[in-house]
């Protein structure tokens, strides 16, 4: 407000409080919705800027031999489309929605901390602004994988402390959303809203939100180490002065095992509004949902060397690690089985956010199998950094994350918005995206079984074909995601008047606002029985 | 092959690769893991078609509970919506099921690890140091040592020679070893992490810079085995195969003895007519 007076103002004019206008209105924002948008629009270029370098990596795997793109090139772009989908995309996408949704599921104003809020997105731009220039620093961007290990990412030119200074101020973007969340529910839940009322959404997030405060510091600690062994001397990572490599792939995936959790449990919260609403049936086994995904985050931190059974480990390690890991699999059984339970004996219509949301429940699915397999430690071996992994964790983050924000995007944008998006282009927008996965990640699975090891720009013969075919299945799924563009851009503009309720068989405190809702979402706590 | 001469039409790609399956179709499925050639190979491929089947078959009840519900439970059937919303019974169920699943897969998959853990009573110890990128084979106790590096020719590699049958999987100096024999391998590496991988042998192994891993194999079979760096080791990651060439004890004595009447390998800089060496230099495209 550019008003002398905005206590004033909201006296007198308490309908009408809106935004400034123009470019402060998206700079100054401390409104929860403002900066939720800002996450979701900021998320959705970094998909197509991630998306376009995953397309430079199908094409010149399209055929055998080296034909677009340098070698070291092809490492940037697939170290690069991993830093920004895991930390542009899927990351920010899930704060936007936390965002946008828990003041309105748990009946509060706005978030708990307002200013912090504006500041944990604004550092987003900068710190994605630098990591992509160094794409243009002599010798290139990063191009060592995203898992960074040393020593081969201290070959990195000068993008090196670029890269890491980039990362350190994604984490504290992170830490600080994390706050901010753990901050609202526990905080400002309507009365009558205890903990185990909470909706699915805020629960999962809580979770997150105490996984990322525990492993970004962590990360933050790795990458700092990294950079004094190359610029201060010290040791931690080089044998030659008494450290160990491996032991970074031990704190990396200290982290790194949590942030898998942190990029799927809001996509569990998601799934459990979505189904219900279209089965028109409660949710099946509510708090079995809540102590599974709690049970989840727990494993997460004791599982992490099953990323490095090859690295050397005693058996006696290697049993453990194998056996945690073989653990996960019960909690998240029991998810999926609950996801099913929901839809047994509804009454079900297939609207856009429920096609993606019955998608994901099948395929991450098999993402989870595909998981399982991967526990195995003497399969693993085979496995392990092949085809099969990159199929395995493309179907839990694609078909998995990325499918439940789709989902949340049609399921909410109605009451966001006011305007109901094109159901039949949605329904397109589905059909081509659950078709092209597939085709693009599918035969993954069999390149990675008859041994074509993951990050390679060149293959052997006998991988011709299923590399064509995925990616003609990457041109499919990629190109459609405009569609997904155009839809939304369609429905903010305008559209039919969605009503307050939007879909019949919703349940919670958001389907209870106008729809688009006010600026300030519960300016007075509603009461829940 | 008639493979590579269709993909270099490139155009219509899914087509030409349904066609060109018939024609790849020998060796090795390109569906499926490989059994390999050592006992253990075929442990790991039991295990990993054990673990595969027990997914599929739950999968196929999971999604198909789910279809018929999909089908019978839509508004457009008319379906009223039952209101149950839990169950402790079945929720425990759904519980210690799996868990009995995931013991019945544990347990074979530790006697493997087991097995695959002891490299006691050797015959022959073979130490691998990985380069950027080359490897380097050392048979220690008989005082042989050589480099194997990517022999595939650069214009192979940008399109100015058709591609050889094995593009990318052949080396100048393979590793030769002794069938019937249990062979220890020692790892280590010279500069980044690497990972030896051999799909016929059942297992892949990192070589990491100041340290020393180790594993082991049987070969039971004589022949051509091929494989490849596994770990993103830098700008030639793709172009460090591995080829190993096993071959009965007596040929394995003369090969060695062979060896034995050459000279010290020269270091890994000196090798510079190595396609993968060129490759890591600036290259035009």
């Amino acid at each position: 407000m550019s008003t002398a007076s905005p206590a004033l103002d909201h006296d007198h004019d308490h309908e009408h409080h809106g935004p400034a206008r123009g470019l402060k209105r998206w700079l100054l924002t401390t409104n929860h919705k403002d900066i939720g948008t800002l996450y979701l629009l900021f998320s959705l270029a970094m998909f197509f800027v991630g998306g376009a370098m995953a397309l430079v990596i199908r094409a010149e795997l399209f055929q055998p031999g080296m034909q677009i793109v340098d070698p070291h090139f092809f490492n940037q772009m697939t170290t690069m489309h991993a830093l920004i989908m895991v930390f542009g995309a899927v990351m920010p996408a899930f704060v936007g929605l936390a965002n946008w949704l828990i003041p309105m599921m748990i009946g509060a104003p706005d978030m708990a901390l307002p200013r912090m809020n504006n500041w944990s997105f604004w550092i987003l731009p900068f710190a994605f602004t630098l990591l992509l220039s160094t794409l243009f620093i002599p010798g290139g961007g990063p191009a060592g994988g995203w898992t960074l290990y040393p020593p081969l990412v201290l070959q990195t030119g000068q993008a090196f402390p670029f890269v890491i200074l980039a990362i350190h101020m994604m984490g504290v973007s992170s830490i600080m959303g994390a706050i901010n969340v753990i901050a609202t529910i526990l905080n400002m839940r309507a009365p009558g809203m205890t903990l185990m009322k909470m909706p699915l959404f805020v629960w999962t997030w809580l979770i997150t939100a105490f996984l990322l405060i525990a492993v970004m510091p962590v990360l933050a600690g790795a990458v700092t180490m990294l950079l004094t062994d190359k610029y201060f001397g010290t040791s931690f990572f080089n044998a030659a002065g008494g450290g160990d490599p491996v032991l970074f792939q031990h704190i990396f995936w200290f982290f790194g095992h949590p942030e898998v959790y942190i990029m799927i449990l809001p996509a569990f919260g998601i799934i459990s509004h979505i189904i219900p609403t279209f089965a028109r049936k409660p949710l099946f086994g509510y708090a079995s949902m809540v102590y599974a995904t709690a049970s989840i985050a727990f494993l997460s931190f004791i599982v992490w060397a099953h990323h490095m059974f090859t690295v050397g480990m005693p058996l006696a390690g290697i049993l453990f690690f194998m056996y945690a890991t073989m653990l996960i699999a019960v909690p998240t059984g029991v998810k999926v089985f609950n996801w099913v339970a929901t839809m047994w004996r509804g009454s079900m219509t297939f609207e856009t956010p429920m096609l993606f949301a019955i998608a994901f429940v099948i395929l991450f699915t098999i993402g989870g199998f595909s998981g399982l397999m991967l526990s195995i430690a003497p399969a693993d071996f085979q496995y392990h950094d092949t085809y099969f992994v990159v199929a395995h964790f493309h179907y839990v983050l694609v078909p998995g994350s990325v499918f439940s924000l789709m989902a949340a995007a049609y399921y909410w944008l109605p009451k966001w918005t006011g305007h109901m998006y094109n159901e039949t282009l949605g329904k397109v927008h589905f059909w081509l995206s659950v078709i092209g996965v597939n085709i693009l990640f599918f035969p993954q699975h069999f390149l990675g079984l008859a041994g074509m090891p993951r990050r390679i720009p060149d293959y052997a013969l006998q991988f011709t074909q299923f590399n064509m075919i995925s990616t003609v299945g990457a041109f499919i799924f990629g190109l459609s995601q405009l569609l997904f563009l155009y839809i939304v851009i369609q429905t903010i503009r305008g559209g039919a008047k969605a009503t307050d309720q939007v879909w019949d068989g919703a349940k919670g405190l958001e389907w209870t606002l106008s729809s688009p809702p006010p600026y300030h979402t519960f300016t007075t706590a509603p009461e829940v029985k | 092959m008639t493979s590579s001469r269709i993909l270099r039409g490139g155009g219509i790609a899914l087509i030409s690769a349904l066609s060109a399956w018939s024609a790849s179709a020998h060796a090795d499925s390109i569906w499926n893991m490989t059994r390999g050639v050592t006992d253990i190979s075929r442990n790991v491929y039991d295990l990993h078609m054990l673990i595969l089947w027990i997914c599929v078959f739950i999968g196929i009840g999971v999604f198909g509970v789910m279809f018929w519900s999909i089908y019978h439970h839509r508004k457009s059937r008319g379906a009223e919506p039952a209101q149950f919303h839990e169950s402790t019974a079945v929720e425990v169920a759904w519980t210690v099921v799996p868990m009995v699943i995931l013991i019945s897969m544990a347990v074979p998959a530790t006697q493997v690890l087991i097995r695959m853990a002891d490299a006691s009573e050797a015959e022959l110890t073979i130490k691998v140091t990985g380069y950027q990128w080359l490897w380097q084979y050392e048979y220690l106790d008989e005082d042989v040592s050589f480099f194997s590096a990517l022999s595939t020719p650069h214009d192979q590699i940008y399109g100015d020679a058709p591609k050889g049958e094995h593009y990318l999987l052949e080396v100048d100096n393979p590793l030769v070893v002794p069938v019937g024999t249990k062979i220890r391998f020692v790892f280590t590496s010279a500069d980044v992490i690497h990972s030896w991988w051999v799909p016929a042998l059942g297992w892949k192994q990192d070589t990491i810079p100041g340290f020393i891993n180790e594993n082991w194999t049987l070969i039971e079979k004589p022949g051509t085995y091929r494989g490849q760096c596994a770990e993103l080791c830098g700008r030639g990651h793709a172009f460090m195969p591995i080829v190993v060439e096993a071959v009965s004890p007596a040929e394995f004595q003369e090969w060695l003895a062979r060896m034995k009447g050459q000279d010290a390998p020269e270091a890994p800089t000196a090798q510079t007519d190595s396609p993968a060496l060129t490759l890591a230099g600036d290259q035009p495209l």
